[in-house]
């Protein structure tokens, strides 16, 4: 579903992803961790072409995200993306938020829209909020809107970048829960988190970032039985540690 | 002591009303057309294109160096050259169409300027956010950018508006009448000058001042 080949990225002289490889399939579920800096969340927005990159080559679903000829909007269309801070549309009431994209990019009419909106809110437990503007839910509840909000294109797979890390610590359950949810239910996923609780119950395969590196690219059970590297072993006892 | 004489200003309302319409005419197109052409403008500036972006700005830097009454005056020796070349003589008052065109383009500028910080205001995730939903760059401009840099300048462009408001009663020097013009030549005509000009001050102020108080209401209400 998703291949990433080679691919490296410059800011300017700073070296960010330097030959950077792997795959995600249909239907799995791959957390990618690493220490901050590591380059991790710029390898997830090179998926979908938010970032550029100079080197390699990513397929989406057999396309080529780099190629010049590729029409990025459309696969940005079909490819979901959560971010840190969930970028709802502030001008926009909950139920815009999740029916813009599917009207203006997909064309689809404003009642099957609106009926898709609702049904995916309901999902994510927040069926009274669509007349809400963003501004009135709290922050875990505007992650789920997000959520929602990329799930109502349908997209054949889903892009989390730290989707908790601007959270509370009380709110990142409930928007774990809705990710587990989708994970489950068989969503094909690629997760930029910290949240080992939520590598271990999902993914099935674990990432690690350093300095631009893949370092390490395990089924969960060997990554979180017996890194490879001490780099990922020092990750795992800091991280394990604090959540401890 | 100065005896005022105010009992020429009711015979003349009507006339100064006329003026007053002139004014808000003026007043009006220039708003709508500066904006269009400002938000315009600001999406030049922005471009990635330099040739494009080095034309914005030479537009808003080139009208933004040169007084007001000059413009004005430049436009009113220009502007019926152009139009007579193109369709003739035109049927409305070159005067006041000359100034539509001076204030239009004027204000343009200086819009143009608001309206591209607005838009340097909304957050670089906002776009990313339309980007990511497979919306095009101008969808996510016009749908996800300007509405939210449009709410936050409203304050500003109003402002700007009120100074444009009052800058109208420059016209004169086209020997276009609006509602300053008529003030000073009823005053003029009746021997109360010093009434009609105090008269019309007073409007002014009213009106600008009136539109300042709804613009700090908005400011605080767009705060919140």
């Amino acid at each position: 579903m998703i291949s990433i080949k080679k691919v490296s990225k410059w800011y300017g002289e700073f070296h960010v992803l330097k030959q950077c490889t792997t795959e995600v399939s249909r239907g799995e579920v791959v957390v990618v961790c690493g220490p901050s800096g590591s380059g991790k969340s710029t390898l997830i927005k090179c998926v979908n072409g938010l970032e550029i990159f100079q080197e390699g080559e990513i397929l989406v679903d057999g396309i080529s995200v780099g190629d010049r000829k590729t029409n990025l909007s459309k696969l940005r269309s079909r490819v979901g993306m959560v971010f840190q801070h969930f970028e709802l549309f502030p001008h926009l009431k909950v139920i815009q938020n999740l029916t813009i994209a599917q009207c203006k990019v997909l064309g689809r009419g404003n009642q099957e829209a609106t009926e898709k909106a609702l049904q995916l809110l309901e999902m994510v437990d927040l069926s009274g909020h669509a007349q809400k503007f963003p501004s009135q839910l709290s922050g875990g509840q505007q992650q789920r809107v997000a959520i929602a909000r990329a799930l109502a294109m349908d997209p054949i797979a889903m892009l989390f970048d730290e989707p908790t890390s601007a959270l509370d610590p009380e709110m990142i359950k409930e928007v774990l829960d809705v990710m587990v949810k989708l994970a489950q239910e068989g969503m094909t996923m690629m997760v930029v988190t910290h949240e080992m609780g939520f590598a271990r119950e999902v993914a099935h395969r674990v990432i690690f970032m350093d300095h631009g590196e893949i370092v390490e690219d395990r089924p969960k059970t060997d990554f979180f039985g017996s890194p490879g590297t001490d780099r990922a072993q020092q990750f795992l006892s800091k991280i394990l540690s604090h959540s401890a | 002591m100065y005896e005022f004489d105010w009992s020429s200003i009711p015979g003349a309302l009507p006339y100064l009303w006329q003026g007053m319409v002139r004014t808000l005419q003026i007043t009006a197109v220039a708003i709508v057309v500066g904006i269009v052409l400002g938000t315009l403008i600001a999406l030049l500036r922005l471009s990635k294109n330099s040739i494009l972006s080095n034309v914005a700005a030479f537009y808003v830097n080139g009208f933004r160096s040169i007084p007001l009454v000059m413009v004005l005056l430049w436009f009113y020796l220009l502007v019926p050259q152009f139009i007579s070349s193109l369709i003739g003589r035109p049927s409305i008052d070159i005067r006041l169409l000359s100034a539509f065109v001076a204030f239009a383009l004027f204000e343009a500028s200086y819009y143009a300027e608001i309206i591209r910080a607005g838009i340097q205001s909304v957050s670089r995730g906002q776009v990313s956010a339309g980007f990511a939903l497979g919306m095009t760059s101008g969808q996510t401009m016009l749908l996800i950018v300007l509405p939210q840099a449009f709410r936050r300048m409203i304050p500003l462009l109003l402002t700007q508006a009120i100074i444009l408001f009052q800058d109208t009663s420059l016209v004169y020097v086209i020997g276009l009448t609006e509602f300053f013009g008529v003030a000073y030549n009823t005053g003029n005509r009746d021997g109360t000058l010093v009434e009609m000009l105090l008269f019309a001050g007073a409007v002014y102020f009213f009106i600008s001042f009136g539109a300042s108080m709804l613009v700090r209401t908005l400011q605080g209400k767009l705060a919140s």
